[in-house]
């Protein structure tokens, strides 16, 4: 397209693969190399004793983690995490289905579930504290209930949103509820139910930590507060380092699943958009 | 399964049923601990509960602490906001500047809010300001992200013939960037307000700083239970708030927007 057909418009430079290559590499660890090495120079030249340098976090990085500690306090954590995600998810989706599928059902709940929902999930903790006492199950309880309101919601909305004409020639054809649920229902909310699973996941990290800094004498976020109470400052940067590598992790591990998941999906929307 | 009807209900009975729901609710609260499922000192009686929220609404303390919650939920939110505006349309608008950021931004993102409180508590001690850390840093992200996306989705043919109809820049921004962004930048100002609601409350509970997130930590580690589930209600009732405020808003500005005007025609 030339909008100026007097002007000789030059054809795109083609590049060779090599070069593209560590042009890409460049752009993307550019920055952060540099950020690093401003950090570095900042924190050597001045005497704030809150901001050690980037070698001294390292290395309290491998004396804190790497050993017992990821077996003692990590491990755990992670795992109340997975367990609580699991069970928000398995929960969500089937009660969302089921209210989804039920208009007088979500017309009875949808006042109540917006007000569950808009409750701060961490006021939770001390109520949770309070019923089920300081215990492993009162911090996967607190996760679920923080975490299942988004996926719950997504999917009611999910569910309400299937296409009538396909659910009315999915009933004209007879085909039977189960198989009309697993494949007509569940596919057409499954991209609004990861959305809501998305979301659920930065909750629970969330909660994780929180209800270990409330109440826990184990786990990460316990830790960290630790170090913190401590003035082992390194220490404390090196658990917050930490938590943020989980949170990129599970960022990763939930893009990759969730490009499984949805591969027919973004199959179509790329269809229909040429 | 029935068949969905395109007919709506009536508002009526919707209303009813909400109520129902909601009454429902209330008296399965009040039968746990009346018929000794849960032991009232854990699960009080929901009218005890009521009783003292109705008691806190007439106190001046608990308005100046719930004042106290929402000034820092104010601050937040109006800092995060600016900043992620002013840098989410500098990033999405220069092509370089989104390629080299992009790694930084996508680590930065997922790190959880929270981490940073033992830092922010260092930093600041117990003071609003180690709270505004955290609430700052948590929905700028919300806001920063949409705006990018917003002003990089510019439609090429709507540029193009602004270009070629000889619109000044001072137009192109108000004619064409503006309105692609605005429903991305007000999802993402929605999203990050319950984000800074949460965060304000809990930076309070962990940190310590005054407000009802501090409140409530202490009718915990004081056995008032009756005390926490009426803050834990106010909590609520406090988010249902912005959620209905923030959608309003966004429904006001974007009344032009199709997402709005097709809701409206069903």
């Amino acid at each position: 397209m030339t909008a100026y057909p007097g002007r000789v418009v030059a054809a795109p430079r083609r590049r060779r693969a090599g070069t593209r290559a560590v042009t890409g590499l460049l752009h993307a660890l550019g920055l952060p190399m540099l950020l690093l090495v401003l950090w570095g120079l900042v924190a050597t030249r001045a005497t704030n004793r809150f901001l050690p340098d980037p070698v001294t976090i390292a290395d309290a990085f491998v004396d804190t983690w790497i050993g017992p500690a990821f077996v003692q306090d990590v491990l755990p954590s992670l795992y109340r995490l997975g367990l609580g995600v699991a069970a928000s998810v398995v929960l969500g989706v089937a009660a969302g289905t089921v209210i989804g599928l039920t208009p007088w059902l979500r017309e009875l709940l949808e006042p109540l579930l917006e007000f569950l929902r808009a409750v701060p999930p961490p006021v939770l903790i001390p109520v949770a504290m309070l019923l089920l006492g300081i215990t492993d199950t009162m911090k996967v309880v607190v996760i679920v209930s923080g975490a299942v309101w988004p996926i719950l919601l997504n999917t009611v909305e999910g569910v309400r949103g299937t296409d009538s004409v396909l659910t009315q020639t999915a009933l004209s054809f007879r085909v039977t509820r189960w198989e009309r649920l697993w494949f007509l229902v569940l596919p057409a909310a499954s991209p609004r139910i990861m959305a809501g699973a998305r979301q659920a996941l930065s909750v629970a990290l969330i909660l994780m930590v929180i209800s270990e800094m409330f109440a826990s004498s184990a786990g990460l976020g316990y830790r960290i507060a630790y170090f913190q109470r401590n003035y082992l400052v390194a220490e404390m940067w090196s658990g917050i380092l930490l938590l943020g590598g989980v949170g990129v992790l599970l960022a990763v591990v939930f893009g990759v699943v969730e490009r499984r998941v949805l591969r027919w999906y973004h199959g179509t929307r790329e269809v229909n958009r040429v | 399964m029935p068949v969905p009807t395109t007919r709506r209900p009536p508002a009526l009975r919707r209303a009813l049923l909400g109520v129902t729901g909601l009454a429902g609710f209330l008296v399965g609260w009040q039968a746990i601990p009346a018929l000794g499922l849960i032991d009232p000192q854990y699960l009080p009686y929901v009218t005890d509960v009521l009783a003292r929220l109705a008691e806190q609404l007439v106190d001046l303390a608990f308005w100046r602490r719930l004042g106290s919650t929402m000034t820092s939920w104010a601050i937040g939110l109006t800092v995060a906001t600016l900043a992620a505006v002013a840098l989410g349309t500098l990033v999405g608008l220069v092509p370089f500047l989104r390629r080299t950021t992009h790694t930084m931004v996508e680590f930065l993102r997922p790190i959880p809010s929270v981490a940073l409180i033992p830092l922010a508590v260092l930093m600041f001690g117990i003071q609003r300001q180690a709270a505004l850390v955290i609430i700052v840093y948590a929905s700028f992200w919300q806001v920063f992200v949409q705006v990018i996306y917003g002003v990089a989705d510019v439609d090429a043919v709507a540029r193009d013939t602004a270009r070629s109809f000889g619109l000044r820049r001072r137009e192109q921004w108000t004619h064409l960037v503006l309105p692609t962004t605005l429903p991305y930048l007000m999802t993402g100002l929605r999203l990050a307000a319950a984000v800074a609601l949460i965060l304000a409350i809990t930076a309070e509970m962990v940190i310590g700083n005054p407000g009802l997130g501090r409140m409530i930590e202490l009718s915990r580690s004081g056995g008032d239970a009756v005390g926490l589930y009426a803050l834990v209600v106010v909590t609520g009732l406090l988010g249902l708030a912005v959620n209905l405020v923030f959608r309003f808003v966004e429904r006001r500005t974007l009344s032009w927007h199709e997402s709005v005007r097709g809701e409206r025609a069903l």
